[in-house]
């Protein structure tokens, strides 16, 4: 008996081993585990840099209830689809088509998108010189696809023939102007004068003359105006304006923007498809003269009406369609305003078949007083991305849909953390990438392979963990300004400050000279 | 009889040794993304290469079914490393363990033209640490010998030598 006993303990014991190993593993788990929180780099990197907070410096969206507001829209080209998109409308059957090709692929931009809940605003008014177009933004107008919309049942959308008829109508309260450039001022100003609230898309003038009369009317008619730069809206640079707010950067003596493409419809060659044949158009479904507006006569073509943007009689070409994204990013962060002297050069050396605007552009901006030099470089024969980057004495900076922050070699202000190991200036000490969850978001030395695509910040952004059309929280601004009272963040100061920039580069590139800011007389000189 | 069939004690040492090895391993692996909740396998099936490619892109395009996944994956790992290193459903335990190893193997093979974005350590030629971890699981599913030192001899029927 005894002996059966000792074998049957002997048994169980032994049918016990693995228990001890458990224990050395629970022991050894806890000891990792709070030795790791007590080394998190991470979280040391963003005490030292005093960004604690940073995350909650994203604001969130809330809605504000209003009245309906009713909205026209002059110009419904490509631009003018996306916009209204943005506000919860689209063609029924381009709508049904999208749905079903993001069913198939996974994607959920359009599904987040139309979850947000609607603004309140009826498409009442459509005015194109294009028959094609005009329809299309009036099927546009008639269906709504944020949840809960069901306000385009309620209202009916017009169709005006010129906009003067639209300005006149009582029953529009604002404007989108998607018009080509050379005709934003102009409508700009007429639409004010007529008691409308305008988003414009940009740029907000084209020639240098129209500066000066939209400042002051826009001013002094107390209509809320928005230019249509959405990126800063990206919750990025809210983070970034935290970053650069606290000086992190140290002095700023360089800005770089850049825009890198490649493709003919990059370059605004858009009067085909890609399978060659013209798109449509002709003299009896287009308002040529309406489309001409205050530019030159000249008999009507295919080509200035789709690729407009390849014309200085339209437009300022990367000046106007591009760079005018990167100023405002830049400018929204940095507040730099008008430089001192501007110098351009550039020329149109591959795509030379029609229009006279460069593919290749390199333009320095200084601001003399601040020592900073902002430069912008455009290659439409290259798609090699180049980030927005700004470059301080501490460290620099780049941000787009992504921010890095990566300390400078010799940086006074990180000295420390650099000779313990701590940052590295071959790497970023600081990333916030876009659409990471909030727990992860902020991901400061990583693993060193830690890649990014780094973005121009042009389409959603992720905010209280959806996804938002950048665009719309653009288009939301307005809204809430209109309803609310306040100025948004692209309104007529900034807008100014972005004409003056691009007319002094355009000068510069077109007259062959340097152009300086005349800040009494507000004017441009040749220098 | 049955007393000529058995292994040498050391060769059933190291069998048990090895078990509890792998338990440890995948026990571990379990906790440690039970207590990073930002743990996804969203970025290792974003990857995935070759036949469950397809599935791998219908889990991550579903939050709900990768949730699922996450929870599954997680529990499994620690359920399978319990057991292992308890010996308790040693058998089933290790081939729960081949089955999870040959998903990842096969959702992320080492083959040819097969290179991920973000390599986990090394380059592998069609063998990789998965598979030869998951072929170890298989002998242990196989060998009493890797039964010996665990709870299963608890509800085995034990004949003593006096019998």
């Amino acid at each position: 008996m005894s002996k059966q006993y000792k074998l049957g303990r002997r048994n169980a014991l032994k049918a016990m081993a693995g228990i001890p190993v458990l224990g050395i593993l629970g022991v050894e788990a806890l000891r990792k585990t709070s030795y790791d929180a007590e080394n998190d780099l991470r979280k040391e990197v963003i005490h030292e840099l005093g960004l604690d907070d940073l995350l909650s410096s994203v604001k969130q969206i809330t809605y504000q209830p209003g009245d309906l507001i009713r909205i026209g829209i002059i110009g419904f080209g490509v631009r003018g689809s996306q916009l209204s998109e943005a506000l919860g409308f689209m063609e029924k059957s381009k709508f049904e088509k999208e749905v079903a090709d993001q069913e198939a692929s996974g994607e959920e931009s359009l599904k987040s998108q139309i979850k947000h809940g609607n603004f309140n605003v009826a498409i009442t008014g459509i005015c194109d010189v294009f028959d094609l177009r005009a329809e299309s933004g009036l099927a546009t107008a008639q269906h709504d696809i944020f949840t809960g919309g069901e306000i385009a049942k309620k209202n009916t959308v017009k169709r005006y023939r010129h906009y003067h008829e639209m300005l006149a109508d009582p029953n529009i309260d604002a404007v989108i102007v998607t018009a080509p450039d050379h005709h934003h001022a102009t409508i700009t100003m007429e639409a004010v004068k007529a008691g409308k609230h305008v988003y414009c898309e940009k740029a907000p003038v084209h020639r240098e003359d129209e500066i000066q009369p939209l400042y002051e009317t826009v001013k002094n008619s107390g209509m809320v105006y928005q230019l249509g730069h959405q990126i800063p809206q990206n919750a990025v640079f809210q983070q970034a304006r935290e970053v650069v707010n606290r000086g992190l950067l140290g002095n700023i003596s360089h800005v770089e923007t850049t825009t890198n493409r490649n493709t003919p419809s990059g370059a605004w060659i858009r009067h085909r498809y890609n399978s060659g044949k013209i798109k449509p158009g002709d003299e009896a479904t287009i308002d040529w003269k309406q489309w001409l507006g205050n530019a030159p006569e000249v008999p009507f073509s295919i080509r200035r009406y789709y690729s407009w943007a390849r014309y200085s009689e339209y437009d300022t070409g990367l000046f106007g369609q591009l760079f005018s994204h990167e100023f405002d990013a830049v400018n929204q962060l940095l507040k730099l305003g008008i430089p001192d002297l501007v110098s351009a050069t550039g020329g149109q050396y591959f795509y030379t078949e029609f229009g006279d605007i460069p593919d290749v552009l390199h333009t320095t901006f200084e601001y003399r007083q601040k020592g900073t030099t902002l430069t912008y470089s455009a290659n439409l024969t290259s798609a090699k991305p180049r980030p927005r980057t700004i470059y301080g004495k501490e460290a620099s900076m780049t941000i787009g849909g992504n921010m890095t922050l990566t300390p400078d070699g010799n940086s006074e202000r990180f000295k420390d953390l650099l000779e313990n190991g701590v940052v590295d200036p071959s790497r970023p000490m600081l990333e916030i990438l876009e659409g990471s969850t909030l727990s992860d978001a902020v991901d400061a030395v990583s693993s060193a392979s830690t890649s990014y695509y780094a973005s121009r910040g042009l389409t959603s952004t992720h905010i209280g963990g959806q996804v938002w059309d950048v665009t719309s929280l653009h288009l939301k601004e307005w809204l809430d300004c209109i309803r609310h009272g306040g100025q948004p963040s692209a309104n007529i100061e900034m807008a100014i400050q972005e004409a003056v920039v691009i007319a002094m580069a355009d000068i510069s590139y077109r007259e062959k000279c340097r152009t300086a800011w005349d800040p009494e007389n507000k004017k441009i000189l040749r220098v | 009889m049955g007393k000529n069939l058995q292994p040498p004690a050391w060769q059933s040492g190291l069998f048990v040794v090895l078990r509890m090895l792998i338990g440890w391993h995948f026990l571990y692996e379990g906790i440690s993304k039970l207590i990073h909740p930002a743990w996804s396998s969203l970025a290792f099936l974003a990857e995935s290469k070759w036949i469950l490619a397809g599935v791998a892109q219908w889990i991550t395009s579903n939050q709900e079914v990768l949730n699922t996944v996450d929870f599954l994956n997680t529990w499994g790992l620690i359920a399978i490393g319990l057991g292992l290193i308890l010996g308790l459903f040693t058998r089933w335990a290790a081939i729960a363990g081949t089955v999870l190893l040959a998903l990842y193997y096969l959702f992320l093979p080492p083959f040819i033209g097969m290179e991920t974005a973000a390599p986990q350590e090394g380059n592998y030629l069609i063998v990789n640490k998965n598979l030869i971890e998951a072929v170890m699981l298989l002998l242990i599913a196989v060998s009493p010998a890797a039964r010996k030192f665990g709870l299963d001899t608890l509800f085995e029927k034990h004949n003593s030598p006096n019998d």
